[in-house]
């Protein structure tokens, strides 16, 4: 069950490995901006699609790259990405291809994320997805449907091979399990601007910077706000508060829309720079 | 508690039955959210505060005596409770000579067990002082409960359908709509049951404040398979009671049909504790597990992550769920409830498919010999008792006792028996 990818040696554990994804969110800082962190799933249009993509968006202006494992059952995604994925399922992509995808995306340097749902790397085993994902070079993972309750293994493997660790906050998040889930996070934590799934959204919520607070001030270092931003003012609006502003569907929805590739990446490239400009408008 | 029914000479009691049926259950019982390696909470975090609510509001309905009667009075005044016993010798005759008796789960208000766990979840929505209901279902048997229940409560309700499931079942829709329910056909992923599940989450992690979801079956993120087993232990208490009064003694076997696997955790439980007594789960075997066309999660699955627990389920090598086949919509579903992955690993309770044809067979012979047309659901059941009938019974000895639990009628089912056993005229379809 081993990915595409050469695994000679497991690595051996570092319990102090600083975070990839941290130092990035740190050097941004320092410019006096919030990072831009890019969703793509992995595999749409196809796998090599899907890597130029990913590609075109670090060109443009993305510091951190988040791809999205296709999987089957989907719940906290909406319609632009639940159909994104659906297409690629369809074509044929496999875990292993995930695997790939961080490999080549990584190459140019930014900090690669996987967000995942938890079957997919049950199946594979927890111990050898971690193993495998750092061996291509990913910086960690984004869990959707894993609290830090019920991740012990993954905490134990992510230690392991110094992965970050994403875990999620939302509005109803009480400030106990903003406090468990800022301890059990390396990286940043995602905090969901609203109660609801991935998708464009008029507004941002009026909960999220309430939430960016409060997390920060369970223990949180980072706190990117991700659900509903697409455009450069709800970015330049919730930089302002946020370490992060994290964007899927708008990039997902440019690729989906295109006639063709080129005019995909095309499209991508003018929505993700006019993102990476509302993040450097952010005065701090 | 078990003591109240021990002397197997007492009639039920609904009061009685119910006030068990929803107090603390069996030293042998799992609470959740763990059973063995089972269950968990494997959902966004957005969804923690309503399942901590959802622990929290349910155990003290559990200890609330107005509860438990507001439920009984229910149960006995608008669902039928208690469902009767029917001893079936004619259908028993192509049972090996066994003794079979029926639970009539289908004799209940709608025409299931669902009836059971609805109520209760709609009273827990009224004490959570949530307006809005929403609910999955697959065959439409969980939809027609929960709408119904939403009529009864004055909620509103929202029912997610699998696209496919809308066309197969398109009366089942008609019904939620009549009783004010508004139907939302899904057309993602497989356009079946599961889908319909990941829609209803999507919705809840929407409109978690102002929403219960109404959740069908025993599986789920915690409480969920441990709420609805609890709703539902109710089948078994009076069963186990019944049995022992009409024979003098337990059954030695208790068959029920297992999908998402409420109607069997139902009848499973009061008996958990009886070593006797074997229990056993018939699963949706479709063309034959062989084929990879069924649904027979336990058989065939293999472990992982679906819908919020930790069980057996129907799952490619990377992990993608894979779609299941059933001539049963209600039995047509990838997952199974953790309890019964965990009665499996344990070996109290054993999990056997039931092909399509058996099923069907089961059903025709049920309906020709005893006058009762079941759901075809529950005819995996009775599929189940013709086996096992056949393979317990020995020449000489007192018959094997079979306890079949009849979750539910086949009215819905009519037009796939006929076109199944070509029945209706030629351009009369």
């Amino acid at each position: 069950m081993n990915g595409s990818v050469t695994v000679t040696d497991t690595p051996s554990g570092d319990l102090h490995a600083p975070s990839r994804t941290a130092e990035r969110l740190r050097a941004v800082r320092r410019e006096g901006r919030p990072a831009l962190v890019g969703y793509l799933p992995v595999g749409f249009p196809d796998v090599d699609g899907a890597v130029a993509a990913a590609r075109t968006m670090v060109d443009a202006g993305v510091d951190v790259i988040e791809l999205g494992l296709p999987y089957s059952d989907p719940v906290m995604d909406g319609a632009v990405i639940q159909r994104a994925v659906e297409h690629a399922l369809r074509g044929g992509v496999r875990v292993r291809d995930t695997f790939a995808t961080v490999e080549a995306v990584a190459s140019t340097g930014v900090p690669v994320l996987v967000m995942t749902y938890w079957n997919p790397v049950v199946r594979y085993g927890i111990a050898p997805f971690a193993r495998d994902l750092a061996a291509a070079g990913g910086a960690g993972l984004i869990t959707a449907d894993l609290i830090p309750d019920e991740a012990g293994d993954w905490l134990t493997a992510s230690d392991e091979h110094a992965l970050d660790r994403v875990f999620l906050v939302a509005p109803s998040s009480t400030p106990e399990r903003l406090a468990l889930t800022a301890q059990a996070t390396r990286g940043f934590v995602y905090a969901a601007s609203t109660m609801g799934v991935t998708g464009t959204r008029a507004t941002v919520g009026a909960h999220a910077e309430r939430l960016v607070a409060d997390t920060r001030r369970a223990g949180a270092e980072h706190v990117c706000v991700g659900l509903g931003v697409s455009t450069r003012d709800q970015a330049a609006e919730v930089g302002a508060y946020a370490d992060g502003v994290i964007v899927g569907s708008a990039f997902v929805r440019a690729l989906a829309e295109a006639d063709d590739q080129q005019a995909g990446l095309h499209a991508l490239h003018r929505v993700v720079e006019d993102l990476a400009e509302g993040v450097r408008e952010v005065r701090r | 508690m078990r003591s109240e029914v021990d002397g197997g000479t007492r009639g039920v009691s609904t009061d009685e039955a119910a006030a068990e049926a929803v107090g603390p259950t069996t030293s042998a019982a799992g609470h959740g959210p763990y059973f063995g390696d089972f269950g968990g909470r494997f959902v966004p975090e957005a969804l923690i505060e309503a399942l901590d609510e959802l622990e929290t509001e349910w155990a003290k309905a559990q200890a609330d005596p107005e509860f438990a009667a507001e439920l009984a009075h229910l149960h006995r005044s608008y669902t039928g409770r208690p469902s009767i016993i029917t001893e079936v010798p004619r259908f028993a005759r192509h049972c090996g000579g066994a003794r079979v008796i029926l639970k009539r789960e289908d004799l209940n208000h709608t025409g299931s067990h669902k009836i059971n766990n609805v109520l209760g979840q709609a009273l827990l929505t009224k004490r959570l002082g949530k307006k809005r209901v929403i609910a999955e279902t697959g065959a439409g048997q969980h939809g027609v409960a929960t709408a119904t229940a939403a009529a009864l409560f004055d909620l509103e309700c929202v029912i997610y359908m699998g696209e496919e499931d809308t066309e197969r079942q398109a009366l089942n829709v008609a019904r939620m709509r009549l009783l004010g329910a508004e139907v939302v056909p899904v057309s993602t992923g497989s356009r079946t049951l599961k889908d319909a599940i990941n829609e209803a989450l999507r919705d809840w992690v929407t409109n978690v404040e102002t929403t219960n979801y109404v959740f069908g079956t025993v599986g789920g993120p915690h409480p969920f398979p441990a709420m609805v087993r609890d709703l539902q232990r109710i089948i078994g208490v009076e069963a186990r009671a019944q049995v022992l009064e009409l024979t003098g003694r337990l059954p030695d076997v208790v068959a029920a049909c297992v999908g998402g696997g409420s109607n069997a955790i139902g009848i499973f439980h009061a008996f958990l504790d009886d070593p006797q007594v074997r229990l056993v789960g018939l699963e949706a075997g479709g063309d034959g597990v062989d084929t990879g066309r069924h649904a027979a999660t336990i058989t065939g699955g293999a472990p992982g992550v679906l819908h919020g627990a930790r069980s057996f389920l129907l799952q490619d090598d990377d992990g993608q769920t894979i779609e299941s086949h059933s001539i049963s919509a209600g039995l047509d579903y990838p997952g199974v409830g953790p309890e019964h992955a965990w009665l499996a690993s344990i070996g109290r309770a054993e999990y056997r498919p039931i092909t399509d044809a058996e099923a069907m067979e089961a059903f025709r012979l049920l309906s020709r010999t005893e006058g009762i047309i079941p759901a075809i659901e529950s005819s995996h059941a009775l599929a189940g008792a013709m086996k096992l009938g056949r393979e317990l019974t020995v020449e000489g000895q007192e018959p094997p006792i079979i306890l079949v639990n009849l979750s539910g009628r086949g009215d819905k089912d009519v037009e796939t028996a006929a076109r199944w056993f070509s029945l209706l005229d030629e351009g009369a379809s």
